[in-house]
């Protein structure tokens, strides 16, 4: 009997074996796809590289504030604003990576929540000692703050230096540039100064496919950011599609005007390079997530989404530089655009994932 | 026939299966409660959300805030009375209205494996699994040696319909000739020791899967029934539930259908069992044997006993072929997939916005999921009709009562299926909240761009 058990479950193993042995013509499975040389690509050509150039630009923001705030004239505005507009770019490279000392910090509430809380802004100058890293104040700071009040405290340019310049309470708003500018600063170089000492290890060496595992994570925080950050933020919601009416004073960059569309291009930019693995600031290719997608036998869909993204980039690339223009002429253009990018979302939120078969994190139940 | 049927009836057997059977089905349905409770699940799945989602006809059972957990701790007790034998009768009927209670009050997380427990508990109050080796058998001091054969053939032939059903459902050209959906979910397995990076990456391993888990499914109870190949086939379940139990988060489902096939063994098998159970007992409480040991189990009711579960049988038999009477594929509209024993068959996914028009002015807005569901029911709203349709009244309601007027509601959706692309799934320009919920084919669902051959 017990011999009859073991014959039978050795045959059975060997048939498996030898009727396999056939099907064995299609080799370009056999090599396993290397995880790790993705995830050193993102984090040292891509991620790092992101934050040392924003670190840099902050830094170079940090001087031109202490210049303005010394001698608030024309021409150190113009600086101040330029340096301004240069970080905001690069900080549009940076948003989808929401993972490490980013999460931990709340890092992008602090960065880029908008539109930004004119009175609490006020409130903050008047009493002069408002913590910045208090979520509370998370409309109040960054970037959207910084565009009030290098743009929006007066109605010209004489109104705004009038402002800085003013006997009672020039100093303070001064005083709000400069801590603005400091948070700002500070807590990149946390965030930064872990990827480059500690999380880097962690984040090659994290290749698992389960909940926790920091691939995972990246690619439900960017498939995330897409849908929000991007579609929803800087389209959506101020051309109306969440909302009985469209909210046009919503837009990202509302004071500064000009700035919009560059700001949404520069985005999905970053991601489309992001997705396939090329290089920050050059234009030299790694291994990206569509390396992985090739693996899986799915160019289709590497093909797909590198399509949609260049129609989003076209419909977008139609609209005025000042989307609060584009939506108070004519929003159809804005919502077009919106319909692109959802197309895009569709494409990595519903076949990407589902080719990638992660585990992911808010999902937590048995299956069948 | 009729004699044959009769003499088949009245043939007796030795209870000690249906005594182990009630044994570990109580131990493990009380495991899983636990597990359960622990692992912070009534709270995230029947507490935390606003909203749930029913099944069609059991609108009525809902979540009950925090008694939800006295619900989960009557479960709980019954499950210890039933490995007891305590109170049998009433625990069981307590256990599979309160198991089937919870397992009602959210669709969003049906499984098969509940379905199966609940249908195996309401079976199993018509059955004397307490005749022996019991608390009720030691209370009345009455113990029986025999039960008839067919209460232990209906737990085989319930065991039979969930293998056989789910062996005829892999029989079809996605699973056997494109090896999907295993094609997509074992690559995705990479982190598995030792096989991750080799063999769950090779084109013929997800064949080989694909092909060896339905010949499983269609083979294994035939062979669990034959003596001669009855102990392979058992080293075959507990070798293909530990696998997929690796490879898979199914939780509780690969121990239950491990445990329960051991009522195939003879009675000689778990007579050891209960032998040494007893044993052990007896020294540890010093438990006086003054039961009197009767042959056969008078059945009460056995007329209507067994017209229940020749009924309830049949029901089973043909319950799953309904799908046979909606248009369209099967695993696109899931008109019919449920309580079928479509095990791990399809890798689906979606994404279903709503948009809430205002008839009159036409004017619109998208809704924000997030705002309404939780991540593990937005996900299986996403892809699921019925879930689309009822979530799109639960929005049509929820915007009435804020002031809006002359509301209409369309679902923008698309949906991939075993790594097709995705397609549009939903008619957007049908007004779901004028759609009702049936059992007719809902003609809202556009259908599938492809042909999946096969049962």
């Amino acid at each position: 009997m017990f011999k009859k058990i073991i014959l039978s479950i050795t045959f059975s193993i060997g048939f498996m074996f030898a009727c396999s042995e056939g099907d064995d013509l299609d080799n370009s499975q056999n090599e396993s796809f290397d995880r790790g040389s993705l995830q050193t690509n993102l984090a040292d050509n891509i991620i790092i590289p992101a934050y040392q150039d924003l670190s840099q630009q902050l830094g170079l923001l940090v001087s031109a504030k202490e210049n303005f705030i010394a001698n608030s004239n024309q021409e150190n505005l113009e600086v101040l604003r330029n340096n301004f507009l240069e970080s905001y770019m690069v900080w549009q490279s940076l948003e989808m990576f929401n993972i490490g000392k980013a999460e931990e910090n709340f890092y992008h509430y602090q960065m880029n929540v908008y539109p930004t809380n004119t009175d609490e802004i006020q409130d903050n100058i008047t009493t002069g000692n408002a913590d910045l890293f208090n979520p509370n104040n998370n409309d109040a700071a960054g970037f959207p703050a910084l565009d009030y009040m290098l743009y929006g405290i007066g109605d010209n340019d004489a109104e705004i230096l009038d402002t800085y310049n003013n006997q009672d309470y020039g100093q303070n708003h001064k005083n709000y540039v400069s801590s603005l500018i400091d948070q700002m600063k500070s807590i990149t170089e946390i965030v930064l100064n872990d990827w480059t000492t500690a999380y880097r290890d962690e984040f090659i060496a994290s290749t698992e496919n389960s909940a926790s595992s920091a691939v995972n994570k990246f690619v439900n925080d960017f498939i995330y950011y897409f849908e929000k950050g991007l579609r929803a933020n800087k389209i959506g919601i101020p051309a109306g599609n969440f909302s009985s009416t469209p909210l046009p004073h919503t837009v990202e960059g509302y004071y500064v005007r000009e700035t919009s569309k560059d700001l949404t291009l520069e985005a999905l930019n970053a991601f489309q390079n992001l997705f396939n693995g090329t290089h920050y600031n050059t234009n030299d290719s790694g291994v990206g997530f569509k390396d992985y997608l090739n693996y899986l036998d799915r160019n289709d869909l590497v093909n797909l989404i590198n399509n949609q993204l260049d129609e989003a980039r076209a419909k977008i690339s139609i609209l005025d530089d000042n989307y609060f223009d584009q939506i108070n002429n004519d929003n159809t253009k804005m919502t077009q655009a919106y319909d692109a990018l959802q197309t895009v979302v569709v494409l990595i939120k519903v076949d990407m994932l589902q080719a990638f078969n992660i585990s992911v994190d808010y999902v937590d139940a048995d299956g069948d | 026939m009729a004699k044959n049927l009769n003499t088949y009836l009245n043939k007796t057997t030795d209870v000690s299966p249906l005594v182990i059977f009630r044994i570990g089905f109580g131990i493990m349905m009380c495991y899983g409660i636990i597990r359960f409770w622990i692992k912070g699940w009534i709270e995230t799945i029947y507490i935390q959300p606003n909203f749930h989602f029913s099944y069609f006809g059991f609108e009525w059972v809902k979540p009950l805030g925090n008694f939800t957990y006295i619900l989960f701790i009557i479960c709980c007790l019954a499950t210890i009375f039933i490995a007891l034998g305590f109170k049998y009768r009433i625990a069981i009927i307590t256990f599979f209205l309160s198991f089937t209670y919870i397992e009602l009050m959210d669709k969003t997380i049906y499984l098969n494996h509940y379905y199966f427990i609940s249908m195996m508990s309401f079976l199993m109050i018509f059955l004397p699994l307490n005749a022996s080796f019991s608390l009720d058998s030691y209370l009345l001091k009455k113990s029986y040696k025999l039960v008839p054969n067919w209460t232990i053939d209906t737990i085989k032939i319930m065991l039979t319909i969930v293998y056989l059903y789910a062996g005829l459902a892999k029989i079809n050209s996605d699973w056997l000739l494109k090896a999907m959906p295993l094609k997509i979910w074992l690559p995705s397995k990479y982190d598995l020791p030792f096989l991750g990076e080799n063999l769950m990456q090779q084109n013929w391993f997800h064949y080989a899967m694909s092909w060896s888990g339905m010949f499983y499914d269609l083979l294994i109870p035939f062979l669990l029934f034959y003596k001669r190949t009855r102990i392979f086939a058992f080293i075959l379940v507990v070798f293909f539930h530990v696998f997929t139990r690796v490879l898979f988060p199914i939780g509780m489902f690969p121990y239950v259908m491990i445990i329960s096939t051991l009522i195939f063994f003879d009675s000689n098998f778990h007579k050891k069992i209960i032998s040494f159970l007893r044993k052990r007992i007896n020294r540890l409480l010093k438990l006086k044997n003054e039961i009197l040991i009767n042959e056969v189990y008078p059945l009460l009711n056995r007329k209507i006993s067994l017209t229940i579960v020749f009924l309830f049988l049949s029901v089973q038999l043909l319950f799953p072929f309904r799908y046979l009477t909606y248009p369209g594929e099967l695993f696109w509209t899931e008109e019919g997939y449920r309580f079928s024993w479509r095990v791990m068959l399809i890798e689906k996914m979606g994404y279903t916005n709503f948009k809430i028009v205002n008839a009159e002015t036409n004017n619109y807005f998208y809704v924000d999921n997030q705002d309404f569901l939780t991540p593990l029911q937005e996900k299986q709203m996403s892809f699921q009709p019925d879930f689309i349709l009822e979530y799109a009244h639960y929005l049509g309601d929820h915007f009435k009562k804020q002031g809006h007027k002359n509301i209409q509601v369309f679902a923008e959706s698309y949906v991939a299926l075993n790594g097709r692309l995705s397609q549009p799934f939903i008619d957007k320009s049908i007004d779901l909240y004028k759609e009702k919920e049936s059992w007719k084919h809902k003609n809202w669902i556009l259908p599938l761009n492809d042909e999946i051959k096969g049962l």
